[in-house]
């Protein structure tokens, strides 16, 4: 006897069983483990990290877009965020979703296809926040099914990346001493790692790691070494008589902020960081010594926050140069011999080569005109060359380059920063007291203009009108060799540029101009291939991700996110 | 100028310009008032210490963000005297200390003499340390209408051509200082954005007149003609700035009592 079933019957265990193996992948899928993070590089189709993977290099395996079909490239979608303001965020991209933070606290989650809105998460961020620059937030990170924020208040908050719930929210620092977070965290293992900011504030800058569950601190690591620790004796004693203001307790304001993500290399458990400038800013008189570990790298155990090494770029700094930008790592094998590098384009406008392991100089140049220093030692020392009283000194306050991403691409095996050419300063010192949440610089630069009252190139954004023009410097994306240094070519901007960079397997470069020009060069050439104006200045990091077989790359142009795909 | 004369001359100036800011609209102009005698320019109703204190207070603060020159932030240009969320001197101590919700301007704690000094200053950023003599408005409009010719280039409130930049609010924008500088020496202080350029097209099209804007990729002029004109750089065969100014120098032309009369009429123009 033959049984039939009715129909239906049969249908519903086997439904069942799909819809189960479907939720389990979707389950899958929502998580985003730590070993996802160590191999991001491996998904491409996603975009996991704010620099793409831990090492930082923003190059991305995908090759849809490709010099012979970029010029199909077309606009797919554009999401406008309901705040004005400079917009520096880098989205993430997990499996078809994108989290992008906006003004001036909020995380959005969106549809990475067609940009349209899942939910948004809204931070009651206080009035009294005293971030300095505005309210720039940079991006979010992600663990298991978790996002990361860090806030304007100096608070470090999980969202559930499903639903856009708050899960915990941690204070970090004491937001009326000026502390703020503005960085995208970096989640490592079970940890968040997170820097502060409030450097131009006389903040006592640290790193420190959180709980990813619960938000309890972990460990901390102050970038202004305190007394008995390695390192303080840089911020040297005042003489018994000074000749000019001297601040004895110089250290314990001593800025040191951490603004931007640090990069991290698993096979070593080091997390490499960024160190911003010493405080006051621009009167090194009143902080006598070398200052660590202001405008350094350091290298922390990723477990523990201990100090394995430190590289410091520009000591006694009196011109603001942050070493705040982003440690690119990078494994080169020259002539049969292995490098394990870290890439740094100094905002001080040298190229430095920095053996990661140990934090040796092996290298390092200029890619801009400088003048502040005529070279480096062989340890990497710079041989500084003060300029006179009221003498221009180039890079100027804003710097050789600044918190613009670079890029870094193994099959050229050149290094893509984006630069300020032509621009100098003149600075000016002035004693300044510290005074608890208040802006500390010490003194003010000028900008070195051809003209009395000439506009000064705007330091965060900018509107529609260049009135400053190429007279007071211009932007460039300039190529160089990864372990010489030397330049192999450069694209010049009329304006100086904000942009971050991306590179891609298919040879593309991507930046964008603070012009609002979303554009693609030949990664091997600089030769223009694409353009499109999208009609607001671009001062975030490109992404490119793929979503359904179809490559996506996207950038932020003024209040708007656009994505880019080839025509169908 | 002997210190009896500075002094006297401060007082002329700062009853005249308290009487052209007690204007209906607070916008009146010295050039309707008349001043009679060569005076300094300088501050009105506020004094030098707090305006001294002020710019300390300013290079402290206020730098970071608004830049030395004070246009640091884009559509914000505090040497003008115009902000777009303050007219009177205690809306600015209300955006200092209450900050600006949504934008970039967060409070700033200051204590009554540095609230004091910063409005001063604030309100007095186009002036300058370096001496200047301000003549006759009145006369000084007689000169740039006639001997001067400045309308024959110039343009102030819808007269004159506008081949060359408008100056119906040149006194806000540019200290006394410079507009003195630029009477003598133009080309010293003409600013980037209005250097003359000539392009040629790879039509072979001719094209000369005063930069409005510039990208990578295109500029924006007006030329000879008064006409808006943009080109896409890969269309041009040649494109040249130029730094020379097309402005004749003023020096050996005007006498010492006319640059001051003109000088006077140009601060006067405030928009």
């Amino acid at each position: 006897m033959t049984t039939t079933m009715a129909p239906g019957t049969y249908r519903r265990p086997v439904r069942l069983t799909l819809i189960a193996v479907a939720l389990l992948c979707a389950g899958l899928h929502a998580q985003v483990s730590d070993e996802r993070l160590r191999e991001a590089a491996q998904e491409p189709e996603n975009w996991l990290t704010y620099s793409g993977t831990y090492s930082s290099n923003r190059y991305s395996e995908l090759d849809q877009m490709a010099p012979s079909n970029i010029a199909n490239l077309e606009q797919r979608w554009v999401y406008q965020t309901e705040r004005i303001g400079p917009w520096q965020a880098t989205p993430l991209v997990v499996d078809g979703v994108m989290y992008v933070t906006q003004r001036p606290n909020d995380v959005v989650a969106l549809d990475a296809r067609t940009g349209r809105v899942f939910w948004i998460y809204r931070y009651p961020t206080p009035p009294d926040q005293r971030a300095c620059c505005g309210s720039n937030n940079r991006g979010v990170a992600i663990l298991g099914d978790t996002l990361f924020l860090a806030t304007l208040d100096a608070h470090l908050v999980a969202i559930d990346a499903t639903t856009g719930g708050e899960l915990w929210n941690t204070k970090v620092a004491d937001k009326d001493a000026a502390y703020a977070l503005t960085l995208a965290p970096l989640a490592v293992k079970d940890k968040v790692i997170v820097g502060t900011s409030g450097g131009d504030y006389g903040i006592r800058g640290f790193i420190a790691a959180f709980d990813a569950s619960t938000g309890e601190e972990a460990w901390r690591f102050y970038t202004i070494p305190g007394p008995g620790e390695p390192g303080h004796e840089t911020w040297e004693s005042c003489p018994e008589t000074p000749t000019t203001f001297c601040d004895p307790d110089a250290w314990q304001h001593g800025g040191g902020a951490v603004w931007l993500t640090g990069s991290y290399d698993p096979t070593l458990n080091l997390t490499y960081w960024g160190v911003g400038n010493p405080g006051p800013d621009f009167n090194a008189a009143q902080r006598p010594g070398d200052n660590l570990y202001s405008d350094s790298v350091v290298a922390l155990d990723a477990d523990t926050g201990e100090l394995k090494w430190y590289f410091q770029f520009t000591p006694d700094d009196p011109y603001d140069y942050d070493s705040v930008q982003i440690p690119v790592l990078v494994d080169v094998v020259r002539n049969g011999v292995p490098f394990k590098v870290m890439l740094w384009g100094n905002r001080n406008g040298f190229f430095y080569v920095l053996d990661r392991e140990t934090g040796r100089f092996l290298s390092g140049r200029p890619f801009v005109e400088l003048n502040w220093a005529e070279g480096l030692d062989d340890t990497g020392h710079p041989i500084e060359t003060p300029q006179p009283p009221g003498a221009p000194t180039f890079p100027g306050v804003q710097g050789g380059t600044n918190w613009y991403s670079p890029s870094y691409s193994p099959r050229t095996e050149l290094f893509y920063v984006t630069a300020w050419e032509n621009y100098g300063s003149v600075f000016d010192d002035a004693p300044q007291e510290y005074r608890e949440g208040r802006s500390f610089v010490g003194g003010a630069p000028t900008s070195f203009a051809p003209a009395p009252g000439a506009p000064t190139v705007p330091g965060l954004s900018r509107g529609p009108l260049n009135t400053w023009t190429e007279a007071a410097g211009h932007g460039a994306v300039i190529a160089v060799d990864a372990l010489t240094g030397e330049q192999r070519w450069k694209f010049e901007m009329t304006d100086v540029s904000s942009s971050g960079l991306l590179t891609t397997a298919s040879d593309l470069l991507f930046s964008g101009s603070r012009e609002g020009y979303f554009q693609a060069l030949d990664a091997r050439t600089g030769e223009l291939l694409w353009k499109a104006s999208l009609g607001g200045q671009i001062i975030n990091g490109p992404i490119t991700y793929e979503v359904a077989g179809t490559q996506y790359v996207a950038t932020i142009a003024g209040h708007s996110l656009v994505a880019f795909a080839l025509r169908d | 100028m002997g210190r009896r004369l500075l002094v006297v001359g401060m007082c002329v100036a700062g009853l005249a310009l308290l009487v052209a800011y007690g204007s209906p609209d607070g916008r009146g102009r010295l050039g309707r008032l008349g001043v009679l005698g060569a005076v300094h320019a300088q501050a009105i109703g506020y004094e030098q210490a707090d305006i001294e204190y002020g710019a300390a207070v300013y290079r402290a603060q206020c730098v970071a963000c608004h830049g030395d020159r004070g246009d640091g932030v884009p559509g914000v240009d505090l040497p003008s005297g115009q902000f777009r969320n303050a007219v009177t001197d205690r809306d600015l101590r209300r955006v200092i200390s209450n900050g600006i919700p949504g934008t970039g301007m967060t409070p700033v704690e200051l204590d009554a003499a540095e609230t004091v000094g910063i409005v001063a200053y604030l309100r007095n950023m186009n002036t300058d340390a370096e001496s200047v003599v301000l003549g006759d408005v009145g006369r000084g409009l007689a000169v740039f209408e006639g001997k001067g010719e400045c309308l024959t280039c110039h343009r102030v409130d819808g007269r004159g051509p506008r081949v060359a930049p408008e100056l119906s609010a040149i006194g806000a924008s540019r200290a006394p200082s410079v507009l003195r500088r630029a009477l003598l020496d133009p080309s010293s202080v003409m600013r980037p954005i209005n250097r003359p350029v000539e392009v040629v097209t790879t039509d072979g099209e001719r094209v000369g007149g005063r930069r409005l804007n510039e990208d990578t990729y295109t500029v924006q002029l007006i030329d000879e003609n008064e006409r808006l004109r943009s080109f896409d750089k890969a269309d041009l065969a040649e494109y040249t700035i130029l730094t020379d100014s097309p402005m004749p120098s003023y020096e050996g032309q005007l006498d010492t009592q006319e640059l001051a009369d003109v000088l006077a009429y140009l601060v006067s123009l405030k928009g």
